[in-house]
């Protein structure tokens, strides 16, 4: 008997070592070091126009995917199902109406689903009318053999998440989750005593952008010397959000909030208010909900972004790869700015719905606000 | 031990467990949360956990009348995105729409619960399916409403029913309004339920709907009134919950177990018959302790979920062992 518990046990400890090996690793020193870095690197190209700037130099001759428009630009979208998406969808589309040489824009909704993606670029490439691919993909390994076979016949743009070929003209993103948590977290560290207590709220585990930006968080506070009191996943639910805050507001002071996303911020600021709690110091997102609750209750607070104005340079690339024109390649690292208490002011409006994401890189546009459902 | 004395032995056995077992459940967690966190026990500490789960504490009593009329209600989850992302579109910001907003989301609610009624009573669709295929009716809806993303904000007033604490009392320091609702609306299910003749019907279909037929019930309608009870305690829990954490378009996601596991904790017979709104309330009470206890215990994630689904089998199993015991 004690035999056969040792052999399950032994096999036990391998298999979860062998997954433990598998595990992709979310906690990489030399990225972290290196977002760290790019963080506060100068963007070249035009200024004011973030989405046009690179912070990473290296062009690619694209001579040879030069050709005469209209253009037909195949989109191959992970989802539209959630409001960063909703957002970053329209700004792609409003980018579209700016270029008069692309005739049509051919979008297919994955709706989340990594079968119907990979089913998604097949049909793409049979029907032969794109002149150029653009993909966002659902998850980066599964999707890392359609984008390959699509780049064997016409040039494939990839932004948000990656793909492991470096086979696409190049791959369009910002600096990346490692930096969303060194943003907030350098904050928190600035703005409060040695030792203070500081709430890490997460929505889920085993999302990779959302671990990055929990593990460059984390290594920033612990480094600073800060007590983490806890690190609670919320699974992006207002009330339940609410509830774990309230809870530990009973068992002791918040001195900082960290959260690697901020749709649910302002239900976290809720539950200071309705506790009778002065709000602590606040890491959030560039909702504009969150914004306008920071605003109006002079919070000391900051939001670092992911920003949707990536969805405009997507079409950018491509415009500029079928015209022939260099691009920033293999990677077109995007400027990721935080909004903080000096640009706050230029980023709040009311008349946008509460998700809107006020780091759209839109304001400009042609449809601004009604096409992003403002009023 | 003589002969005689055995059947009295026995019967005292059969007396004991006539306080449903949700109750010693929900006191235990308490107790158990009393220990991990004092705090707990002073009035900010239980009020905030009574506001918080008011709204799956009405959603549970409404669900009850479908389940004791032997069917499911799968629709309620979806019922309260439906207002939380139509409430926030309608009232646009304006705190005046608050009461016709509310008149509306009610309207719809009603309608709902009669279409459901319908099809389960005269298309002979089961209620399992019936109602699903409401649920995915209704987030779609909803997703067309708002585009995927909330279009608006709930105005003060509409959220005052999920969120305001009338503060400064004597004793009890601040009393939610959520708890003011929760009681009234509680006691309004329960008087419904054991104390009129439409309770009596519903129990009558749920144990045997021939039999009730022959007696003389109106089945269909009965049924039908269920149905909209349960769309109509939806639309409550709805507004209470856009109060309590404001807009968001997957708000209602999940609720329609919770609150099938709340009133089956409760003691409630899957197919009918058999049923307590009181521990019904008590059941959904049981599941909000069970969230808190974790949260104070501060274990990872995974565990949580493994402890969760443990407690909840050993709840039920507790709550069931009731009906053994009497027979019933």
């Amino acid at each position: 008997m004690k035999k056969i518990l040792a052999l399950a046990l032994a096999a036990g400890l391998a298999l979860t070592g062998a997954a433990f090996a598998q595990a992709p690793n979310f906690d990489d020193p030399a990225e972290f070091a290196r977002q760290k870095t790019l963080l506060t690197a100068t963007p070249m190209g035009p200024a004011d126009m973030p989405w046009e700037q690179y912070l990473v130099d290296g062009m690619k001759d694209t001579a040879s995917f030069k050709k005469d428009g209209p253009y037909t630009v195949c989109f191959s979208n992970a989802g539209v199902n959630n409001p960063w998406r909703v957002v970053g969808f329209t700004d792609l589309q409003q980018e579209v109406a700016l270029h008069p040489e692309i005739g049509e824009l051919i979008h297919v909704d994955a709706e989340g689903s990594d079968d119907k993606q990979i089913a998604d670029i097949d049909d793409l490439l049979a029907g032969g009318k794109c002149s150029i691919l653009i993909v966002s993909p659902n998850t980066t390994a599964a999707l890392t053999p359609a984008v390959e076979k699509a780049c064997a016949v016409l040039p494939v743009i990839v932004f948000d998440r990656g793909v492991n070929t470096d086979c696409p003209v190049t791959f369009v993103h910002p600096v990346g989750g490692y930096g969303f948590g060194i943003q907030g977290a350098e904050f928190i560290a600035a703005n409060v005593k040695k030792g203070a207590n500081v709430l890490m709220l997460r929505i889920l585990p085993g999302v990779d952008v959302l671990e990055t930006r929990y593990s460059g968080g984390k290594h920033v506070l612990e480094d600073a010397g800060l007590n983490i009191v806890g690190a609670e996943f919320t699974d992006g639910d207002n009330a339940k959000t609410k509830s774990i805050v309230e809870d530990y507001l009973q068992r002791g002071t918040i001195d900082a909030v960290w959260m690697d996303a901020g749709a649910t911020a302002v239900a976290a600021i809720e539950a200071f208010q309705d506790g009778g709690y002065p709000i602590p110091v606040f890491v959030g997102e560039d909702q504009q909900d969150y914004l306008q609750t920071w605003q109006a209750n002079g919070m000391t607070a900051i939001a670092p972004t992911y920003p949707t104005y990536q969805w405009r340079t997507a079409i950018i690339a491509a415009v500029k790869t079928l015209k022939g024109e260099a691009v920033p390649s293999p990677e077109w690292i995007l400027p990721q700015p935080a909004i903080t208490m000096d640009t706050l002011d230029k980023f709040v409006n009311p008349k946008m719905p509460p998700l809107h994401y006020a780091m759209c890189g839109c304001e400009a546009m042609a449809n601004y606000p009604t096409a992003w459902g403002g009023q | 031990m003589t002969e005689q004395t055995l059947p009295q032995a026995d019967r005292r056995k059969r007396q004991l467990p006539q306080i449903n077992p949700v109750y010693f459940v929900l006191a235990a967690l308490i107790i158990a949360i009393i220990v991990m966190n004092p705090a707990f026990a002073e009035p900010i500490g239980y009020m905030n956990f009574l506001k918080r789960a008011a709204p799956l504490a009405i959603l549970a009593a409404g669900q009850l009348y479908v389940i004791v009329s032997g069917g499911f209600d799968l629709s309620v989850g979806s019922v309260i995105t439906l207002v939380v992302v139509g409430s926030s579109i309608l009232s646009n910001n304006d705190p005046n729409s608050t009461w016709w907003v509310i008149a509306t989301m009610f309207a719809i609610g009603a309608g709902v619960g009669l279409i459901n009624g319908l099809v389960v009573c005269y298309l002979k669709v089961p209620s399992l399916i019936a109602t699903l295929g409401m649920m995915i009716t209704l987030n779609g809806v909803a997703f067309m409403w708002s585009g995927g993303s909330p279009r608006g904000y709930l105005t003060d007033q509409f959220r005052f029913f999920g969120r305001f604490n009338i503060p400064d009392l004597p004793l009890i320091r601040i009393l939610p309004v959520a708890l003011i609702v929760l009681i009234v609306l509680g006691f309004a299910l329960y008087w419904l339920m054991h104390r009129t003749n439409l309770g009596r019907m519903i129990h009558a279909i749920g144990d045997n709907p021939r039999a009730a037929n022959l007696a003389g019930v109106p089945v269909n309608r009965v049924r039908i009134l269920a149905f909209m009870i349960s769309s109509l305690s939806a639309v409550a829990a709805g507004i209470m919950l856009g109060g309590f954490a404001g807009v968001s378009t997957d708000v209602g996601t999940g609720y329609e177990l919770q609150a099938i596991t709340a009133a089956v904790l409760g003691g409630a017979q899957l197919l009918g018959g058999r049923g307590s709104v009181p521990a019904a309330i008590a059941g959904a009470l049981t599941l909000n302790a069970i969230f808190t206890l974790l949260n104070f215990l501060g274990l990872p994630q995974p565990i949580r979920q493994v402890v969760q689904g443990l407690i909840l089998i050993a709840a039920v199993a507790v709550a069931m062992q009731r009906r053994k015991h009497t027979g019933r």
